[in-house]
């Protein structure tokens, strides 16, 4: 492996100094987070530096964290890789609970927009500057946001089911 | 493989010098019951698994079901294969309404028959509750035998099917349960 | 609904449709195709914009058939995870389970032994195989040959027979275990095998002189839908689709799991990246799988099928009624309570149509806290709606079937 982690981390943390923070390898994997201000910035710089070459945006998913602080409620976590030195790396950002917003990163992959499109129709996450920021695998009509913790994972229309017996109560409420 | 061919059973009926009687209802539900023309509505892992019932191995031509219609309105046979998405549902319906009287259904794999294993919030919980169903084959999904059962066992309510039941307040009122009025 | 649709694109481009009327009298018009065109596998809308038969301008409408599979996996203990991913591309559906459990045992830091590493290559090859028979004979046949797929579709019956020898059922396999496989691969199962590899080549070679230089074939692939190299690494291509293209990027060869680095085989590539060379790169795919199982069979080793794990690995069942200590572990699997790390992974294959990944965070408890699948199909389809631009739409209909999309994968 040509390109080793110190140099990856040595070269980010030159350029974003205080906006990265807590690197990590887990499993192997370079991990951090960065400020949501500087996320595009960090992409393109991860793209187009000539030592880092991180030409390939592999994939893009939010991640929801209700306990967390108001601040860092949801996540957007990118995936990069380099396939001239075979390197990934993995970075995320925390977005406000009430108002998760971070800029779109259409503009520096193309690849960004359908993925950045069900992150928006799972958690009502805005992508500010996506061209065309709609539900995607949902329904237009459909005002929540599925994969939101709060959000039940079963339908309430199924009838052979008889909820007493899974412990719990029709609509999924609690039993107290 | 034996050379023998099977003809198909002759209704009841009189028989005699030059001429056979017998009543209509059976003749046509016998003609029905064998040219099936099959409309795959096929959304996911059991249109795979049709693929192969329409394959050499299995065959589907040989029940009468050479043709697959892909248009409803020349079809009698309504496979629904795989999981109906609520947004997929009205699509579904709508192919229903277009086809033609008389027309059958069957629901193919357990997520057509009850939402199988994915009881989420996009997913329709059955067909059944959008249209009227007459054979389910469950499995998930079922083997091209079951498939080929199914097709049977519907090809046996073809076939003894009376003549006016399309006619009949019942049928109406099966369909006017599902909001769907014919005149 | 999909009239709804219809009506807002037209909307949208009405403008576009009488400025061209104005400008040299053209009339365009608005195509529907899909969500339910049997030229199209699986439900997929595309509403074109027409000028005659030449495409100007496409929308892809999905989510058809989205089944919430990542809201699902949040709930499910990780056994219960693999029926999910058989459904995702379930032509290939043994890929995604084994890719499944290898990312679940990078996150357990499990050594599988060498023997259920190789069985476990030999089914994802199979299930390669199947994937791209599939999707080049269903090529064929929209291309108008319906005889290929007659002959490649026998072969495809007898790999879902060797399936059932090492799991028992035939197209939604759920396959493996974590540490291994849930059985060995029986001797019916090996000489199954040993028989497809004998009689599959000469089968799939009478399809290649069938198919491959048929000038009709020829004339409705070559030139029709060409992605360069940058455009389609841009949209996020990976598999045979970028390979096309002419990349050689293989998780197999670049990050290699389940001991693919023991298997000689070529990276077929492609030139410009259009309908004829996916096809081409599909065929030469399959001989390169057909290289791998017969060398993962000739060098099959002996030794356990799975990792002793007894806290992962489900018991069998003779020991589960006679020994207290399997029915415990026994039923602490099956009620899901296995001890999980905290931690994230991410774990790549090579599935048929590209890199499959895996992203799991797990928070320690029996659930993982967040699955999220990588799944190529929804990253390379979105490059559909503007590679049919200016082609028409009979091309159209070619181009989807050779990017081979997967309505499960898809729509999750």
């Amino acid at each position: 492996m040509a390109l080793a982690n110190e140099i990856i981390l040595q070269k980010i943390q030159e350029k974003f100094g205080e906006s990265v923070k807590n690197f990590t390898e887990p499993y192997g994997l370079i991990t951090f987070e960065v400020d949501k201000s500087k996320v595009i910035d960090l992409l393109q710089f991860m793209r187009d530096d000539e030592t880092l070459r991180f030409n390939f945006l592999t994939t893009l998913c939010g991640v929801h964290y209700p306990d967390n602080e108001i601040e860092s409620q949801f996540a957007v976590v990118y995936h990069m890789h380099n396939w001239m030195d075979n390197v990934r790396v993995r970075f995320k950002t925390y977005l406000n609970g009430e108002n998760p917003e971070v800029e779109s990163a259409t503009n520096v992959f193309l690849t960004a927009n359908w993925m950045e499109r069900e992150t928006y129709d799972f958690y009502g996450i805005i992508f500010k500057g996506h061209p065309d920021l709609r539900r995607i695998l949902n329904m237009d009509e459909m005002v929540s946001f599925p994969m939101r913790r709060e959000f039940p994972l079963e339908d309430g229309g199924r009838t052979d089911k008889d909820d007493r017996y899974f412990g719990r109560l029709p609509n999924n409420e609690n039993l107290n | 493989m034996s050379n023998e061919i099977k003809m198909v059973e002759a209704p009841a009926g009189v028989a005699g010098e030059g001429f056979f009687a017998t009543q209509i209802d059976q003749v046509v539900g016998l003609a029905r019951s064998k040219s099936l023309w099959p409309l795959p509505f096929a959304t996911s892992c059991c249109g795979i698994e049709f693929m192969a019932t329409m394959a050499p191995h299995y065959d589907l031509a040989r029940f009468g079901s050479e043709r697959p219609s892909f248009s409803p309105r020349q079809a009698d046979m309504l496979m629904v294969m795989g999981t109906i998405a609520k947004k997929m549902a009205p699509v579904l319906r709508q192919v229903y309404e277009q086809m033609a009287e008389p027309r059958w259904v069957i629901s193919v794999g357990a997520c057509a028959c009850s939402g199988g294993i994915f009881d989420t919030y996009s997913v329709l919980q059955g067909i059944d509750k959008i249209i009227p169903v007459d054979v389910y084959v469950p499995g998930c999904p079922p083997r091209p035998e079951q498939i080929l059962d199914g097709i049977m066992k519907l090809q046996e309510l073809v076939k003894n099917e009376p003549m006016r039941r399309r006619n009949s307040p019942e049928y109406k009122a099966l369909l006017a349960s599902y909001g769907i009025i014919v005149n | 609904m999909s009239d709804v649709l219809v009506k807002s694109v037209a909307d949208k481009y009405a403008e576009l449709i009488k400025q061209k009327e104005n400008e040299d009298g053209s009339e365009l018009s608005i195509l529907n195709l899909g969500p339910t065109h049997p030229a199209t596998h699986g439900i997929f809308q595309n509403v074109l914009l027409m000028d005659g038969e030449r495409i100007v301008e496409a929308e892809s409408t999905i989510g058809y058939i989205h089944r919430a599979f990542e809201k699902i996996a949040e709930n499910r203990p990780f056994y219960q995870i693999t029926p999910l991913t058989d459904r995702m591309n379930y032509c290939s559906s043994p890929i995604n389970n084994m890719g499944w459990w290898m990312t679940v045992e990078k996150l357990l830091k499990i050594e599988v032994p060498q023997r259920a590493q190789y069985i476990r290559v030999i089914m994802m090859e199979l299930a390669r195989i199947a994937d791209h028979l599939v999707c080049n004979s269903i090529l064929a046949v929209d291309a108008g040959a319906f005889t290929g797929f007659l002959y490649v579709f026998q072969y495809r019956e007898k790999i879902y027979e060797i399936y059932e020898e090492l799991c028992g059922s035939r197209l939604t396999t759920n396959m493996g275990r974590i540490g291994g496989l849930e059985r060995d691969l029986s001797d019916t199962g090996f000489r199954k095998l040993k028989a497809f590899l004998k009689e599959f080549p000469a089968a799939f070679k009478e399809f290649e002189d069938l198919v491959s230089r048929n000038r009709i074939f020829m004339d409705r692939c070559i030139d029709v839908g060409a992605i360069s190299a940058e455009k389609a690494i841009a949209y996020g291509f990976t598999g045979p689709n970028l390979r096309a293209a002419g990349v050689d990027y293989d998780i197999r060869i670049s990050n290699p799991y389940s001991s693919y680095q023991d298997f000689e085989f070529d990276i077929p590539v492609g030139k410009s990246g259009d309908t004829y060379d996916r096809y081409c790169v599909r065929n030469s795919e399959i001989w390169e799988s057909v290289r791998i199982i017969q060398q993962a069979f000739d060098k099959m080793p002996k030794g356990p099928y799975h990792a002793d794990v007894p806290d992962y690995y489900l018991p069998p069942k003779e020991e589960v009624y006679n020994n207290m200590e399997a029915l415990i572990y026994h039923f602490k699997i099956v009620m899901g309570e296995i001890p999980v790390p905290k931690g994230e992974v991410y774990h790549s294959v090579e599935g048929g149509n590209g890199e499959l990944g895996f992203y799991l965070i797990s928070d320690g408890s029996r659930v993982p806290y967040r699955l999220h699948f990588r799944r190529p199909c929804f990253i390379y389809y979105q490059a559909f709606a503007e590679m049919v631009k200016g082609h028409l739409l009979s091309d159209a209909i070619v181009m989807l079937s050779s990017m081979n999309v997967i309505a499960g994968e898809l729509d999750s």
